[in-house]
């Protein structure tokens, strides 16, 4: 069997240990990846003990009181704290997820914390969004219209056309569903990914847009759209419940469809 | 201060701040071919609007009941406690109408009445007929209208090709010599550079400072910069002691439930099972104003009356309201009581508690989004080359109590106005007066001594005590002695600020070093609103105090104006309400006793 070696700059080495108060009662352990790009280190596990019975209930509540108490320099992205701004997405236990929609209570044993997979990482759990924004940006993602504006009034749109926006408008941009993809991981410079492909279909799907057909040209594409092989990675891993292979699926079907 | 190379960047206009404010403004400069740069701290659709749940109030009437901009703008005096300005007020309700079309035409997914026009909800303080009957006027999609606005908002600035600069953490404004504004130093958080953005116009739009409080809806990224940055320009802020308390906070977590809420039929019980509101507000009851509800709340509560162990909150019942309706009008609070309470809102009724929502207070503004520099013989002066929106702006419209509904009416009406505003006055490609460097380097001096901060005080820390002493001291009630102890216990917090220290030298994305910025903005808005509320001896609107529970209109009918040195020292001015309409279409509205 061959023998592979990863390069030196990616074996992640053991980091700090910071142990909890002695005060502490009910104490959980964070693993958490740690990498600046500033120093010639590599990658890092530090560990942090947390005393859960002075804690809120959620992962990024771990964090915040890490990062207050502990270790400032610990870095990641947050914002709202209720699952509504997409900020905080990173991979807990193993699963990509939202920190503060991620209870520490469904975690068995420690709490592993790395940022999310195959994204080039800026520092700490920060990774670089550019090339998924790129992405987003690519397939137009905001209403086309010929018809003129009605003067004065809204676009009409009956609720039953309303409902088949459902489960597409409410995506927060979090990415964890792209990262989550192994398609996305080799393919990801070409192939869109769920989220942004749910993005596609939200618009194919609103009843008010008049450019469906060129929509769809825009995803005719080997690796745009097709690289998409059903795996359901994205439905499982979304932590707003959204379910962007089914949106994949629906695209698909209106390919085949159209071609009659 | 050479150590730091500076680039700098030309724009007609620098918008800073890509909330619905910010990016409306953005969407209408680019559109109308001025040069603009919106600078954001984070990526546009994470900013804090993206959490407005209820709706969008404008008078439709989509639901068939004859509403009309003026009942709206009748609701929104009164709400103000009339302490709102009426110019602005006339100007936002009749706006609001073609505002919020104008969002239907960008794309905005609003849920739908039967014959397919935009779904509208009844919210606290609106009526019909000055008063009478509730009203339908939130204009709602779903219990996600922010998410909904904010992203169709950026789609249409992707679709102009507007240009941004994303977590770019805005510094300080730089000022020339004669107090007008020339732009922003900003500090890329991707590698540490600073960036210099120059225009003939800034406009901030960097929303409110509700982590001034220990237990508020917003979010961590709501520290006010803009209002911080105004200070230390030497301009005032206005109405700052007006804090909203939203009468359904999640009890414990602090997240919101939409007053939506209530208006699709829910209602608050007390320990007793009694639905209080009744006894408060006979004609509104649980759709009362915002400040009335959270009051009566509190009241409860004192008296013994509150739920728990520790008789400490309140209960929203929802169960009573059929599943499909729950399902279909409120999907995100379900989930909301689901994760952060455990709740089943079918099932069971949620713990709630007023929490600190929104700031009525901020950089004092004109209806076009024109900041002001108040001087003695001329309060409506204009501050050369600054503008600002959103929950930033004090224009005012909110006066003493914002009506639900009203804040992303205001950022959508206000950036339009500003935009509009922009591209009457200037000139696209306009010559800039070469940057004071004065200016930048006072803003480059903040930053270094920030970064390299060596006290024993955290950052985590002096934030929680300023935090802790702002929910204990200037809460939902005030008195003379409580405003005492809050004014003595915040100078000695922020006195402690030269203590503070950071442990992240480094360039690239240094939140420690962002945290201290931000807390320094918070500090200088926390002194500004307890000293406000301080000097208040009366009742109104958010601000109750209980040595002074009567409103006073022939004293206090007066708009309080703020300014902070760099010693902390603060000067007091005050200006006069606008009283009288933009046009002649409708009369003023006479102050009246405020009853629900
Ligand atoms: C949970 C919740 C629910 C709400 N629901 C409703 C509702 O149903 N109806 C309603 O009318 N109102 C509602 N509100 C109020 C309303 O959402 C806000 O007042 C409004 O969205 C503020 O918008 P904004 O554009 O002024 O600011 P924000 O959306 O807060 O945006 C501020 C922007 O400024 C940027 N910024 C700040 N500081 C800096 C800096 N130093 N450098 C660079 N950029 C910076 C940020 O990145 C961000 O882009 C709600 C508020 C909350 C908290
Ligand atoms: S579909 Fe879900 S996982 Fe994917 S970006 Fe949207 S919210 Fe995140
Ligand atoms: S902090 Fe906004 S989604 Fe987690």
């Amino acid at each position: 069997m061959a023998q592979f070696s990863l390069p030196a700059n990616s074996k992640v080495a053991k980091g700090n240990h910071h142990a909890a108060p002695d005060t502490a009662s009910r104490t959980k352990t964070f693993n958490i990846y740690r990498w600046s790009p500033e120093d010639d280190e590599n990658p890092r596990i530090d560990s942090y003990e947390v005393d859960l019975d002075d804690c809120g209930p959620m992962v990024l509540d771990a964090l915040i009181k890490i990062k207050n108490e502990v270790d400032s320099g610990l870095t990641f992205r947050r914002s709202c704290r209720e699952g509504i701004c997409g900020s905080c997405s990173m991979n807990v236990d193993g699963g990509n997820t939202l920190a503060c929609l991620k209870a520490i209570d469904e975690v068995k044993g420690e709490v592993n914390i790395y940022p999310l997979p195959h994204m080039p990482v800026v520092k700490d759990l920060v990774p670089d969004l550019t090339h998924a924004y790129a992405q987003l940006t690519s397939v137009e993602p905001w209403l086309k219209t010929e018809t003129p504006d009605p003067k004065g009034r809204e676009r009409k749109q009956s609720p039953a056309e309303r409902d088949e926006l459902d489960g597409l408008w409410e995506c927060v941009l979090c990415f964890s569903c792209t990262t989550s993809c192994p398609s996305y991981w080799w393919n990801g410079d070409r192939y869109l990914g769920p989220a942004v492909l749910l993005q596609a279909y939200r618009w194919i799907a609103d009843s008010r847009d008049e450019f469906t057909g060129e929509r769809l040209d825009a995803l005719e594409d080997p690796f745009r759209l097709y690289r998409c092989h059903t795996i359901m990675n994205c439905a499982k891993t979304c932590p707003k419940g959204l379910n962007p292979g089914k949106a994949i699926g629906e695209i698909k079907k209106l390919m085949v469809q159209r071609q009659g | 201060m050479s150590a730091y190379e500076i680039t700098d960047h030309h724009y007609d206009v620098i918008v800073v701040g890509a909330g619905g404010a910010g990016l409306r403004a953005t969407l209408g400069m680019a559109t109308s071919g001025l040069r603009t740069a919106c600078i954001t701290k984070v990526f546009p659709t994470r900013s804090h609007t993206v959490a407005a749940q209820g709706g969008i109030g404008a008078a439709l009437n989509n639901m068939g009941e004859g509403d009309n901009w003026k009942f709206h703008m009748y609701d929104t005096v009164k709400g103000s406690d009339w302490l709102g300005d009426q110019d602005a007020i006339e100007y936002m309700c009749r706006n609001a109408i073609p505002s919020v079309i104008e969002l239907e035409h960008y794309g905005v997914p609003f849920s739908r009445t039967e014959d397919g026009n935009i779904y509208q909800r009844p919210f606290g303080g609106h009526t019909l007929d000055y008063g009478k009957n509730i009203a339908r006027r939130a204009c709602a999609a779903a219990d996600r209208t922010g998410h909904a606005i904010l992203h169709t908002l950026y789609q249409q600035c992707l679709r102009h090709k507007a240009e941004f600069y994303v977590e770019y953490y805005a510094i300080d404004l730089i000022m020339d010599d004669n107090g007008a504004c020339q732009g922003i130093l900003a500090l890329s958080m991707e590698d540490g550079s600073l960036h210099r953005f120059l225009g003939q116009r800034t406009v901030l739009a960097t929303g409110g400072y509700g982590r001034v409080y220990f237990s508020c809806t917003s979010a961590h990224t709501c520290t006010g910069d803009g209002n911080a940055m105004a200070l230390r320009a030497g301009l005032p802020l206005q109405d700052m002691e007006f804090v909203q308390f939203h009468p359904t906070g999640v009890y414990g977590a602090g997240v919101l439930i939409t007053e939506g809420a209530r208006g699709e039929g829910g209602y608050l019980t007390n320990s007793e099972g009694e639905r209080f509101m009744e006894r408060y507000a006979p004609t509104a009851k649980d759709l009362a104003s915002r400040d009335v509800v959270s009051r009566a709340m509190t009241m409860e509560i004192n008296e013994g009356r509150g739920v728990g162990p520790n008789k400490d909150h309140i209960l929203l019942h929802l169960e009573h309201i059929d599943s499909d309706t729950l399902h279909e009008r409120l999907p995100g609070i379900t989930e909301t009581a689901r994760i952060f309470c455990g709740v089943d809102i079918t099932r069971e009724p949620i713990p709630v508690l007023p929490t600190v929502h929104y700031n009525m207070g901020g950089i004092p503004t004109n209806y076009h989004g024109e900041v002001l520099a108040p001087t003695k013989d001329d309060p409506n002066k204009v501050a050369h080359g600054l503008m600002a929106i959103g929950e930033a702006a004090c224009v005012s419209v909110h006066g003493a109590n914002r009506l639900g509904t009203n804040s992303l009416l205001d950022i959508v009406v206000f950036g339009r106005a500003a935009a509009q505003r922009a591209s009457e006055v200037l000139t696209p490609g306009a010559t800039l007066a070469p940057p004071s460097q004065e200016s930048t380097d006072k803003a480059i001096e903040r930053l270094d001594r920030m970064r390299h901060a060596k006290g024993k005080e955290k950052v985590g820390a002096l934030r929680l005590d300023m935090q802790k002493a702002m929910q204990k001291y200037a809460a939902v009630f005030r008195s003379g002695s409580s405003l005492d102890e809050g004014v003595k216990s915040m100078d000695e917090i922020a006195g402690s600020m030269g203590e503070l220290g950071i442990q992240d030298r480094s360039l690239v994305w240094n939140t420690d070093l962002i945290e201290a910025l931000e807390l320094e903005n918070l500090m200088s808005q926390a002194l500004v609103t307890v000293r406000s509320a301080h000097q208040r001896t009366e009742s109104r609107g958010a601000h109750a105090h209980e040595d002074y529970p009567e409103r006073d209109d022939e004293n206090w009918m007066k708009h309080t104006v703020m300014w902070l040195d760099e010693n902390n020292h603060s000067e007091l001015g005050y200006r006069d309400v606008t009283m009288n309409t933009l046009t002649n279409e409708v009369q003023p509205v006479p102050p009246v006793a405020r009853v629900y």
